[in-house]
């Protein structure tokens, strides 16, 4: 090639193009650069072809590989599961009273128990169990139908005073107002009242000492502690489901409460209903 | 006009073989580096019967870092970013003082091509026998020579990617189920992706991966300045460079020359003969003897150091960015001045602000003042501060590790007899090999009561051999007690190791009722 132009400051050979008197020189790149530019065009070719890429009309391109990121995930949950079908069968096969917190078994429990509850209690038990009026405290020492892993399985199997499961917990409280006399509430209300706190009305509550024998403690006691195979709430604890003021009080006598749970057996599987009743039953309250 | 290729096939480098101090101290770097990297994995280090007993080992599937007597947890991770630091300040450090020491000497490209040239030559000769072959046909004898060198190369490829794999999963029996074909197959891909890597970069990309490839070369040449001690060669007592046959020519060139300016009288001196061959030597508009004869420099242009250089230039067009500073030249170019009875150092270490002082004569700075100077003294105060900081952060880890998270939703639960509780999530990281009972107490100015979750009324619970353990734990105030009743009370969690009697707490708070 005796074309070669030889720029005389730099001696690199320039590629002939001039543009006012400037040229430019001409640093080659190396070619394998240009062989690894055209892999990676091939590689774009392959990929589209291999996976989902071109947009059509109602879809994209589905590529040969038929992966998907859905698939993926529902891939990844299986395999999740299938690493814990043996914790699942130990589960459903396991008495829960037989449960320790030191056994892997009841980690595992209260882990998926507490996903459990996030997603399908936490509604009206709130997110902290703390529950809120008329949805009780799943912390505290206070059950209405029993505190311990096998009566919180029931409960959660078969729910609450519902029509859907013929095995519900159920108990009805008559609404008083349309058997007491207006006065014989107001006794039997300050009588309550008197079981559990300081300020109240000795005299009335006196009065309401005979009615609250006659009509309240076949349910809730002779001592008005409750009973658990009814559900029927301790009047004389620090915990009220609907309120311990006068009026809310007076409420409950007057119209009673009708506190309803689903029951969680047909739609939560066996697992589920277990793992969330271990859950519950280890956040303070377990007997 | 044909126009001119823009892309450049690679020009074949066949590096000479080479003797000399820094040769050999290469060598010893190789097999330091090397012997690290192939044996490190098969330290055995014992930590009880629950850890594992690698001395070195990257648990990336239980999340856990183990180097000696340190194990790092994933919250620790800041260890693993002080030591990134350090390693960044220590490469600025070294490189403003050394150059680029790192590529010229460790740096993994480096030592596995000086390998694979090693392999070379001893399959195939040294510089000159290589050419041979290079141009040579396909023959019987070159595929030989080729598929031995392969092979050999393939070896030492399979060898890189292999140890890799060991840093990460008990080596032994990794190296077993690799050996049976029941190792994980992400095993089996990491080793061909470095084998592949190491064959083609050590074997055939080599200096291509310094030029094109790496980031390196860039961003070293700006910690250099000019009082970096680098590898240079010395222009002003080089040149005018000269082979023993061109010295001659320009002798009796400038003999000629004077001979005419003689004849010609003072000032009439115009030269017009043969075009001069070496134009340095043109003083004022014509040769001199006394240029030809004493200016020649100490450069016999034999081309040693461009015939040992791996990556094919040659060192005395300056600084350049292909320029690893592996200091062959200097040991190829001391060979030669030895040779030829001049002082060695035609080639050598040394800092391009020492320039006008040799050239006038006279000697440089001395070395240590082109090392400690305020660049490098910052660099080596803030390595060492990361350093010590590292090694206190160290020192002051316990091997209990505690946190209390107060539950807050809700803040506080009224039980049936009125007493108000608070629910703590307590977490114990037992960091030992063994598994441990903790005893768990508390300590406030009020009455509080403390009772752990599924316990049964014990105060103490088993945190198994480096696992966390999270504990649920209740404190109780009565109802009529202050802590009760009042907004927030302050009380602080003890643990105890029940045998080795190690404590630690932690601070918290109480709320009461008025919360």
């Amino acid at each position: 090639m005796s074309d070669r132009k030889i720029d005389d400051e730099t001696g690199i050979e320039t590629t002939g193009h001039e543009w006012d008197g400037i040229e430019e020189l001409n640093n080659p790149l190396p070619r394998w650069w240009l062989w690894t530019f055209y892999a990676t065009i091939v590689w774009g070719v392959a990929y589209t072809i291999a996976y989902p890429a071109w947009p059509m009309i109602s879809s994209a391109t589905a590529g040969v590989l038929g992966y998907s990121t859905r698939g993926e995930v529902a891939a990844s949950i299986e395999a999740h599961e299938a690493k814990n079908s043996e914790l699942v069968a130990a589960l459903t096969a396991t008495e829960l009273t037989e449960l320790a917190p030191t056994n892997d078994l009841h980690r595992y429990a209260v882990a998926r128990g507490a996903s459990v509850f996030r997603a399908q209690c936490s509604q009206c038990h709130g997110s902290g169990a703390a529950g809120a009026v008329g949805y009780p405290n799943l912390l505290d020492d206070d059950w209405l139908w029993g505190g311990d892993v096998e009566s919180i399985r029931y409960t959660v199997q078969h729910g609450i005073r519902n029509e859907l499961d013929p095995d519900a917990r159920y108990s009805e409280m008559p609404a008083f107002g349309e058997i007491l006399e207006e006065e014989e509430i107001n006794a039997v209300v300050e009588h309550v009242i008197s079981l559990s706190a300081s300020d109240y009305d000795s005299a009335l509550a006196a009065q309401g000492t005979e009615i609250f024998a006659d009509n309240c403690s076949a349910c809730h006691g002779e001592n008005a502690m409750g009973d658990r195979e009814q559900g029927a709430p301790n009047l004389a604890d620090a915990i009220w489901l609907y309120g311990g003021s006068r009026e809310a009080i007076d409420y409950s006598v007057r119209y009673a409460r009708y506190g309803v749970m689903p029951p969680w057996g047909p739609r939560l599987s066996e697992e589920d209903v277990r793992a969330v009743s271990v859950y519950v039953h280890s956040l303070g309250g377990g007997e | 006009m044909s126009d001119p290729s823009l892309y450049a096939a690679r020009e074949p480098i066949f590096p000479r073989k080479v003797t000399g101090f820094f040769r050999r101290m290469k060598w010893w770097i190789m097999i330091v580096t090397l012997g690290i990297y192939y044996l490190t994995p098969w330290i055995r280090w014992d930590r009880g019967p629950s850890l594992p007993d690698q001395a070195v080992l990257v648990d990336l599937a239980n999340r856990r870092f183990y180097f000696f007597w340190i194990e790092i947890w994933p919250h620790e991770f800041y260890f693993v970013a002080g030591l990134l630091i350090m390693a960044g300040l220590g490469l600025f450090l070294f490189t403003s003082a050394l150059g680029r020491v790192w590529c010229g000497y460790t740096c993994p490209q480096t030592v596995w091509t000086d390998l694979f040239l090693l392999v070379e030559r001893w399959v195939e000769g040294d510089r000159n026998a290589q050419v041979r072959l290079h141009k040579a046909k396909w023959s019987a004898r070159k595929w030989r020579l080729r598929l031995t060198k392969w092979t050999i190369w393939l070896v030492i490829a399979v060898a890189t990617g292999g140890a890799w794999v060991f840093y990460f999963t008990d080596a032994p029996t990794l190296l077993r189920d690799l050996l049976t074909f029941s190792a994980h197959p992400v095993a089996y891909i990491t080793i061909a992706i470095l084998t592949a890597t190491t064959f083609v970069f050590g074997g055939f990309m080599r200096e291509q991966v310094c030029i094109y490839m790496c980031p390196w070369p860039r961003i070293q040449a700006a910690m250099m300045d000019s009082d970096t001690i680098t590898v240079a060669y010395r222009e002003w007592r080089g040149e005018p460079r000269g082979k023993g046959n061109v010295r001659k020519r320009d002798r009796a060139a400038a003999l000629r020359a004077e001979k005419e300016s003689q004849a010609a009288g003072p000032g009439q001196v115009r030269y017009k003969a043969t075009p001069y061959p070496n134009p340095a030597l043109q003083v004022g508009g014509a040769p001199s003897l006394t240029a030809a004869t004493q200016e020649h420099g100490d450069c016999i242009d034999c081309m040693a150091c461009v015939n040992v250089c791996p990556m094919g230039i040659d060192i005395r067009n300056g600084q350049q960015m292909e320029c690893i500073t592996c200091a062959l030249c200097i040991d190829a170019c001391d060979d030669v001045m030895d040779k030829i009875g001049k002082p060695r150092g035609l080639i050598d270490y040394l800092a391009l602000s020492d320039e006008p002082k040799e050239r006038a004569g006279e000697p440089g700075k001395p070395v240590w003042k082109h090392i400690f100077r305020p660049r490098t003294i910052l660099y080596t105060a803030l390595w060492s501060l990361i350093g010590l900081g590292l090694i206190y952060a160290l020192f002051i880890r316990t091997d209990i590790e505690l946190t209390v998270s107060p539950v807050r939703n809700p803040t506080y639960v009224v039980q049936s007899d009125g007493s108000v509780r608070n629910i703590y999530d307590v977490r114990l990281r037992n960091k030992l090999g063994e598994d441990r009972e903790f005893h768990l107490s508390l300590s406030s100015d009020a009455i509080l009561r403390i009772d752990l979750e599924g316990t049964d009324n014990l105060l103490s619970f088993n945190v198994p051999a480096n696992k966390t353990t999270l504990q649920r734990v209740y404190v109780t105030a009565r109802p009529q007690d202050p802590a009760a009743t009042r907004d927030v009370t302050d009380l602080r969690l003890w643990v105890e190791d029940v045998e080795s009697g190690d404590r630690a707490y932690r601070d918290t708070t109480f709320n009461g009722r008025e919360n």
